[in-house]
């Protein structure tokens, strides 16, 4: 057995990287660096998740008692709006790509930059702005029609909406931004030697995202402008009061918000095949078979938008028909988690924090994906629609799947980042509290939406008040995971170990410069001769390390 | 060094147009042409929404429809499509003219498609006039006698919607040659690096492309 990640005293850190190169506010705020503007969206999208996740303990404070509790019912339906809207468009779409897909995906391509530096910058600008208006308007306006604005309640609501749909539109920019800029970046700026099929599993990932981003996004900002255009100037295009129709709403939602869902989680799934292949520290287990799903899901995930609408009178055709494109999302992911187990397989396992992320993940994402299967099941859903079943199960994916694989992704490159290694004793204290904590979240939930409490509503039925307290109670251990986890970061910034360049000793082209990277990433570009994860050749056992 | 090297190849674009992070300038330009196809892309799908919209309505209020789109001026619709069609060619003369080195030919061509894209947006207006002048608005503010119809109010949404979406494209169009114009004016682009004009005058067929399909829905069918 080697030993290889012995905490060296003679490691140090590069005296010039991309975090001290220049100095000053203005080198950060004009910075055309993609490290750099990665840096800037972990901090938003940190301030986002915080926001959203205070947001959420309300509601769930609020659900401690079948009758009022902490807030009056207005506040409430406040308080799930923003709740809604800050992890959806402010969290969960911009973060993993913004952060780590701006960070890693040039490092991992063998690039300079990404192909469009200064929309990039841009990006998080559109970003911050879309950000504030939103926020603002929904503060000041108290917006209270959930995160999908249904019409006709969003067109008649008393609250002030135009701010937030305005906000959601220019998000939506960003995100195109951003998307655009991945596409021309991978198809571009590849080292030399870096052919396809020898592109790192996230870039993969992160690349399918992006068509769903550049492909999806302009509906939704045409949708929101809509709404926003009919509540200030009553066009009646979605108002059955003037001959509108506001099922059409619903698809036009829907058509971009469920491929959303998809922007949200490949993202994850490209994490954990990277997480996966380091702590195996074994060759991916079928990875034409992992890259093409992510593509699979992109197509198929724009073709099943209307399982949302299987009790908003669609035909049965309709209902049957998405009902099947519904359930093929779940062969590709399972093509996916089949070939993560089979790289786990008799892989050299790294008992380390990303390990703990990469078994919550696979959990969540498998009960998950199964129950999305039974909500696509148009007879089951009937019974389910609008319960805390469907609450549960979407969480399940975008907390439990998405939040897993970004904090994977936190723990895997917060060295090559900072340069420095984060706590492993917390890491693993946190990691545990937070799988805890979700499970003892939402699984109550299954068990309520099954026995019939409807979501959104103020107050509840006494025979829910157990499971309530316990899914509150649960909620709990995950806000502490979340502290822990901000704490120990944010102490290692200055005081962790000197990670080295290296400390996962991994292949991936993003280890092969020092940590944190220089300005421009590469002293020298490198090639590639090899596939990615070539850990072992054909034939030959794993080599035990511990890492 | 750069500028000696620019004095021995005067011919050549100039380093500053090649940006660091891209090994060669045709490496660079195949990002940018990516990038505005991609672009391009997320316009269609913007505009999509709306004929959605319209094929919806259309479908739900099919009588309507047929009466009130005879209701929208037909000669000027016209009109403003051929304008639209010549200013599609005269941007491709004024990129022609680049790609030949004729930086005078193409700041004239596209001075001419800029004016194109003026007149079209000066015949919309009297269009809009005269819709707001006999009450043919959308929703609510509609008050048109002489077409009293469920559904006839939904149409006019949809004309709006549309026609002022594509408006703002043709405004947005317009700023971005200008934009090129002044630019090709000041020499910045000869026969050897003339991408951006390639990219404005995609940009413009867009414009063009998507008044070609609104022209049909609204005023023929």
């Amino acid at each position: 057995m080697a030993q290889l990640n012995v905490v060296n005293e003679e490691l140090s850190l590069p005296k010039v990287h991309y975090i001290n190169a220049d100095r000053g506010l203005k080198s950060w705020l004009f910075t055309l660096d993609h490290k750099r503007i990665a840096l800037m969206y972990f901090v938003l999208t940190t301030v986002a998740l915080l926001l959203g996740g205070i947001f959420a303990m309300a509601v769930r404070f609020e659900h401690l008692t079948p009758g009022p509790t902490i807030m009056g019912a207005n506040t409430y339906n406040r308080m799930f709006t923003l709740h809604g809207v800050v992890m959806i468009f402010l969290f969960m779409i911009p973060a993993i790509p913004g952060i780590f897909g701006n960070f890693c995906l040039p490092l991992m391509l063998g690039a300079k930059d990404v192909a469009f530096p200064r929309l990039n910058l841009l990006s998080v600008y559109v970003y911050a702005v879309g950000a504030a208006l939103a926020l603002y308007g929904m503060v000041s306006g108290g917006a209270d029609a959930g995160w999908t604005f249904y019409a006709p309640y969003s067109l008649s609501t008393p609250a002030t909406l135009a701010p937030v749909l305005f906000g959601v539109f220019i998000l939506g920019f960003s995100s195109i931004l951003t998307g655009l800029n991945f596409i021309v970046t991978v198809h571009t700026l590849r080292a030399p030697g870096m052919t396809w099929m020898r592109i790192p599993l996230f870039v993969w990932a992160i690349y399918a995202t992006a068509i769903i981003q550049v492909l999806a996004t302009p509906v939704i900002g045409l949708t929101s402008v809509l709404v926003a255009v009919e509540r200030i100037f009553g066009f009646g295009f979605f108002d059955p009061a003037h001959g509108g129709d506001p099922v059409l709403f619903q698809h036009m939602f829907w058509f971009y918000s469920h491929p959303a869902v998809y922007i949200m989680v490949l993202p994850s799934m490209g994490v954990i095949s990277e997480a996966v292949a380091a702590v195996a520290r074994k060759n991916v287990f079928g990875y034409k078979m992992i890259a093409y799903s992510s593509l699979g899901i992109a197509f198929v995930g724009f073709f099943a938008w209307g399982h949302h609408m299987f009790v908003s009178g669609q035909s049965a055709l309709d209902n049957g028909a998405f009902a099947i494109i519904s359930m093929l999302v779940g062969v590709f992911t399972a093509i996916k988690v089949f070939n993560w187990v089979g790289t786990l397989y008799r892989g050299s396992i790294a008992i380390r924090t990303p390990l703990v992320y990469i078994c919550g993940f696979l959990f969540f994402l498998v009960f998950g994906g199964m129950t999305g299967i039974a909500v696509a099941t148009v007879s089951l859903d009937v019974h389910w629609h609008d319960t805390y079943f469907v609450v549960a199960h979407f969480h399940f994916i975008m907390v439990g799947a998405v939040i897993m694989g970004y904090l994977a992704a936190i723990h895997l490159w917060f060295p090559k980042m900072f340069g420095r290694m984060f706590h492993e004793g917390w890491g693993m204290v946190a990691s545990s509290f937070i799988v805890l904590g979700f499970n003892a979240t939402f699984i109550p939930q299954f068990l309520l939406g099954n026995a019939g409490q409807p979501r959104r509503y103020y107050m509840y039925d006494e025979r829910f008040w157990v499971l309530n307290v316990a899914s509150t109670a649960g909620s709990t251990l995950l806000a502490f995971g979340f502290i822990i986890i901000l704490i120990y970061l944010i102490y290692a910034l200055k005081n962790g170990n000197v990670a080295g360049d290296n400390p996962w000793d991994l292949k991936g082209l993003e280890w092969n410069t020092s940590s944190p990277p220089p300005k421009h990433n590469f002293d020298v570009t490198p090639t590639v001769d090899e596939d990615p994860y070539t850990y072992q050749k054909k034939g030959e056992e794993v080599e035990h390390v511990v890492i | 060094m750069s500028s000696s090297e620019g004095h021995a190849h005067a011919a050549r674009p100039p380093r500053w147009y090649h940006a660091h992070h891209f090994d060669n300038i045709e490496t660079q330009n195949h990002a940018v042409r990516l990038g505005m196809w991609l672009f391009l892309g997320t316009e269609v799908l913007l505009f999509a929404g709306l004929f959605l919209g319209y094929t919806v309505y259309r479908w739900l209020y099919p009588q309507t429809f047929h009466l009130a789109s005879r209701h929208l001026d037909l000669s000027l619709g016209t009109l403003n499509t051929v304008i639209l069609i010549t200013s599609s060619f005269t941007v491709v003369l004024g990129y022609n003219a680049i790609q030949r080195g004729n930086s005078k030919a193409c700041v004239r061509w596209l001075a001419v498609t800029i004016l194109c894209a003026l007149g079209f947006l000066v015949v919309k207006s009297f269009e809009y006039r005269h819709k707001f002048h006999e009450g043919m608005l959308p929703g609510k503010f509609y008050s048109y006698e002489g077409l009293q119809l469920p559904g006839a109010n939904i149409f006019y949404a949809v004309y709006f919607l549309a026609t002022g979406l594509h408006a703002f494209h043709v405004i947005v169009g317009m700023s971005i040659l200008a934009w090129v114009m002044f630019r090709v004016k000041k020499g910045l682009y000869n026969a050897e690096y003339h991408v951006p004009v390639e990219l404005g005058g995609l940009y413009w067929h867009l414009v063009d492309l998507i008044w070609i399909f609104l022209f049909p829905l609204l005023y023929l069918i």
